[in-house]
């Protein structure tokens, strides 16, 4: 019988190796459809109306012009809320239908709204706007040990609230046909789609469709079907006909999730040899109208013999937050990694021997000491690095920045039906999604692998929620259980296989495995048959293999595992006259247990990197203080990096003994933590002062180095 | 028409003010724009819209006429009218490069320029360029080098190299950096990006 645990390495064909993604072709060729691709004769394009108010109470609504105009096929208004209160610019009002694009659009223009509006809080930088209510939590003899510390540094730090910005915007294409709707979005969560929409449309979730192949980018703003899923539901509802509503650029940036600000002053107590003593952070922040947690401080540095933490929500008439790629690390990397940094600074110590002289205050030194030698050595540390301050003549100022993360990644609840029909094809189906990570090719390959098949001849069926029910992707949960999943059910349908087989091969059960396309007897490989004949011995019937990821369960098994460590080391140079940072390298040494598609997980890497270096330089939504109205919603002026701008990229996974036996964990969210740490981190050691916020511009740059004396 | 303007195209500026002018909104558009010599266009402008009219489109190798609002850009002409979806709208202001079109072989966006604009010319869209099974040897070298993640940018990104490609065949990584400056990707696929452009520029060059 085959066991359900993974292949030891000298048995694996497929796990661990570079491979293709199988949607490759199709996203290339342009064949693939995404939600905003999906086209059906006498399709409607509805669009959305929204507050232009940051608060203000609505007193009517008045949208006859617009319905009204010739093409308009109907309208919609959120009737609830008349006479009460909208609490952000962008809140959804109304929404038009129309048969094409331009009239939708003419029709918005056309609507009218009667509102009185209110005294709005936009500002999240001021604390003593921040609610009374306050999180605060101490360890240690904190008075003590922090007065007894030799070196007190304090900074104050500030990361902005930035936007998830997916390629595709939110939304959806929805059809009823008869009493069923059939909806494809672009979600994050295929198989918990239809959870109240089902009310919200009057449509039972029996009868909800879901569809989604391809999507272009959640980031963690996608969980959920949103409002807009359900105006474009009762449009369609309504209409009889399809209907297309995606949010245009402003509103995707404006109310589709935000990532939480977080400003703070921190002061870090360290002896002059350089070990931590003591740490205090006062961190405040906004988002927008919805929760607000502090992020994690101290981060990674977490057994510090003595903190004080107070946090503080700023509520904002802004649009609200949403989960944004490790929620709360990247803003906790930050905020500690730069504070700690700037105590190495304040004794005069390297920054790498500062980080490997407290490693014992992390929960992972040994990985984090071998992760920062590779990472070291990856860019160049002993022959870049030098004290805080680039002391060589000119305007071009060079420095390295370290940064220091982890994250869990516990594979999540998912099932996987697998059937092995006559004809020895493999029908796989999960109600999983592929948000671009390579769900496809990983289940493709863990099936593969366990019936020691070729990745081709495996049928791979996801992106519906006809299959069998997967968690939402999120936290770096999906390969873990996806992949448990699937080796669980492709083991189950190999041993059903194996029941049917090993009479006829006059074998025992448990001598026979699957490996190169045949059945075969361990203790004799004299006696095998090929795949395809020994799926004619089912005769007429198929067998069904079922998995379920059960965490504990699964855990055990050695299947999945969870908690991460990852270093990363950033190579900057700083013009000090104008203020610009340029990017020049960037190293990540990354551990996620053991690696399915060597080739996607590296990919994730990169792009983890490459969106740090976004946000550490660039992202940040700029608001008016006054009307509430973000300034830069656009793609001009909220700036993500292009080609140019990310310098060159090295990337090291830790892989092999120690590593693979802790079976699967996702990576989605570890390679973006440390970026904004790091490209910080580096700047201050070029520029020979702290830059206090993120983004990195060059007007921050400039006033810090004035500030600082330095120009 | 006699003044001191200078037309700076084939309409001139006061031409195109009549036109759009006498419905005091601006849902006309003076047709001949591509197609019709200066003078003439200047002299007697042909008022189109507003509303739709019938245009015929070149893509992809294949003479396609439809019906398009006058307000429409190339990119929803192509999206919403003749179901053409691989050019993506994305940012719709000329910033993302994810409607990357060849326009008589030159690279544009497709979000920046009129429907009514694109008549008489050639437009490819990644379409032209290879299928799932015979892709051509940027879009091969995409999935070797795992150039993309979510995909969304991929299709014009993948026209804006090949349009790279065909004006510099040898692009250093420098210049595939600056060749590619106005396309955008969210996922991070810059450095397979990078790889595939230099790989298929080999490729190219060993006429395989």
């Amino acid at each position: 019988m085959a066991k359900p645990q993974w292949p030891s390495a000298e048995k694996r064909r497929l796990i661990g190796k570079r491979i293709d993604r199988l949607d490759g072709p199709i996203k290339s060729t342009g064949v693939a459809k995404y939600a905003y691709d999906q086209h059906f004769d006498g399709l409607l394009y509805a669009k959305i109306f929204y507050s232009p108010y940051p608060s203000a109470t609505i007193n009517a609504v008045n949208m006859e012009a617009a319905k009204a105009l010739p093409g308009v096929e109907t309208v919609w208004v959120d009737e609830s809320l008349i006479g009460k209160e909208v609490r952000y610019v962008g809140q959804v009002v109304a929404a038009v239908a129309a048969v094409s694009e331009e009239i939708a659009n003419e029709a918005l223009r056309l609507i009218t709204l009667d509102a009185t509006p209110q005294e709005a809080q936009i500002d999240d930088t001021d604390p003593s706007k921040a609610e009374e209510k306050k999180s605060e939590r101490e360890e240690g003899d904190f008075e003590a040990t922090m007065a007894a510390a030799e070196v007190k540094s304090t900074g104050r730090y500030s990361i902005p609230v930035i936007t998830h910005c997916c390629l595709e915007s939110h939304g959806q294409t929805a059809k009823m046909e008869g009493d069923h709707l059939y909806i494809w979005p672009s979600t994050q969560a295929v198989s918990l789609y239809a959870n109240g929409l089902d009310e919200a449309v009057g449509v039972p979730q029996a009868n909800i469709h879901v569809d989604c192949q391809v999507m272009g980018g959640g980031f963690g703003s996608k969980f959920s079907h949103d409002k807009w899923g359900v105006i474009g539901s009762l449009l369609a509802k309504e209409t009889g006909k399809p209907v297309k509503l995606m949010l245009e650029r402003d509103q995707e940036l404006m109310v589709a999730g935000n990532r939480p600000s977080a400003h703070g002053e921190v002061t870090v107590g360290v002896n002059k040899s350089g070990k931590l003593q003591a740490m205090e952070a006062t961190l405040w922040g906004t988002g927008g109208s919805g929760g607000y947690r502090p992020p994690p401080v101290p981060y990674v540095f977490t057994k510090i013999p003595a903190t004080r933490l107070t946090g503080m929500r700023i509520k904002t008439n802004r649009g609200g937050q949403r989960a944004w790629r490790g929620p709360g690390h990247p803003q906790g990397c930050f905020l500690t990694m730069a504070a700690v940094e700037d105590a190495a600074a304040a004794i005069g110590m390297d920054a790498l021997e500062f980080f490997k002289t407290n490693l014992e205050l992390t929960e992972r030194a040994e990985l984090y000491a071998k992760q920062l030698d590779i990472a070291a050595d990856l860019i160049g540390y002993k022959t870049k690095a030098h004290l805080r301050g680039d002391k060589t003549d000119g305007p071009l100022k060079r420095g390295i920045g370290i940064g220091i993360h982890t994250w869990g990644g516990l594979g999540h609840p998912s099932n996987c039906d697998i059937s092995v029909h006559p004809d020895g094809s493999v029908v796989l189906k999960m109600g999983t999604q592929d948000l671009g990570v390579g769900t496809r090719t990983v289940v493709g390959i863990v099936a593969a692998e366990t019936f020691g098949l070729p990745l081709e001849a495996i049928d791979v069926n996801i992106g519906s929620n006809a299959y069998p029910s997967s968690n939402a992707s999120g936290g770096s949960t999906t390969v873990g259980g996806i992949s448990a999943a699937t080796r669980l059910a492709s083991t189950d349908a190999l041993n059903k296989l194996i029941d049917v087989v090993a009479p006829r091969l006059d074998v025992d059960v448990d001598d026979l495995e699957a490996v190169d396309g045949k059945l075969q007897s361990i203790s004799d490989p004299t006696k095998s048959i090929p795949w395809k004949d020994a799926c004619k011995l089912l005769g007429a019937k198929s067998v069904l293999g079922r998995g379920e990821n059960i965490r504990g369960e699964s855990q055990e098994m050695g299947l999945i595992d969870q908690g991460v460590g990852g270093v990363q080391m950033a190579d900057v140079t700083v013009d000090i006259e104008t203020g610009v940072v340029t990017l020049n390298e960037m190293a990540a040494v990354q551990d996620c247990g053991l690696i399915i598609d060597l080739k996607t997980a590296e990919s994730q890497v990169y792009g983890g990197l490459i969106m740090g270096i976004t946000y550490a330089l660039y992202e940040e939504c700029i608001y008016d203080n006054r009307s509430g109205r973000m300034l830069n919603a656009d793609m001009e002026f909220y700036r993500l990096a292009g080609l140019k701008d990310v310098g060159q990229l090295k990337v090291h996974m830790m892989t092999g003994p120690g590593f693979d036996e802790r079976g699967v964990i996702g990576l989605g969210e570890p390679p973006v933590i440390s970026p904004g740490a790091a490209i910080s981190n580096a700047v201050a050691n070029a520029c020979g002062v702290r830059v206090p916020e993120l983004p990195l511009t060059p007007d921050k740059v400039v006033a810090a180095l004035q500030a600082g004396g330095i120009v | 028409m006699s003044n001191t303007e200078k037309p700076a195209s084939a309409l001139s500026r006061r031409g195109f003010m009549k036109g759009v002018g006498a419905g005091g909104v601006v849902t006309g558009l003076v047709g001949g724009a591509t197609a019709a010599p200066a003078e003439a266009a200047a002299d007697s402008p042909t008022l189109m819209g507003p509303g739709e009219v019938s245009v015929t489109l070149r893509v992809n190798g294949e003479d396609r006429t439809v019906s398009v609002d006058t307000r429409s850009t190339l990119l929803d002409a192509l999206r919403n009218r003749l179901d053409v979806t691989s050019p993506k709208k994305v940012c719709d202001r000329g910033t993302c490069g994810a409607c990357t079109l060849l326009v008589d072989g030159v690279p544009i966006y497709g979000c920046s320029m009129l429907a009514l604009e694109a008549e008489g010319r050639s437009i490819e869209t990644v379409e032209s360029l290879g299928t799932p099974e015979q892709m051509s040897a940027v879009q091969a070298a995409f999935v070797k080098h795992d150039a993309q993640q979510c995909g969304f940018c991929t299709p014009g990104m993948i026209v804006a190299c090949t349009a790279l490609l065909q004006r510099n065949p040898s692009p250093t990584r420098d210049e595939v950096r600056d060749g590619l400056g106005g396309n955008l990707c969210r996922c991070g696929t810059y450095a397979g990006i990078i790889d595939a452009v230099l790989e298929a520029s080999k490729t190219l060059k060993g006429g395989v």
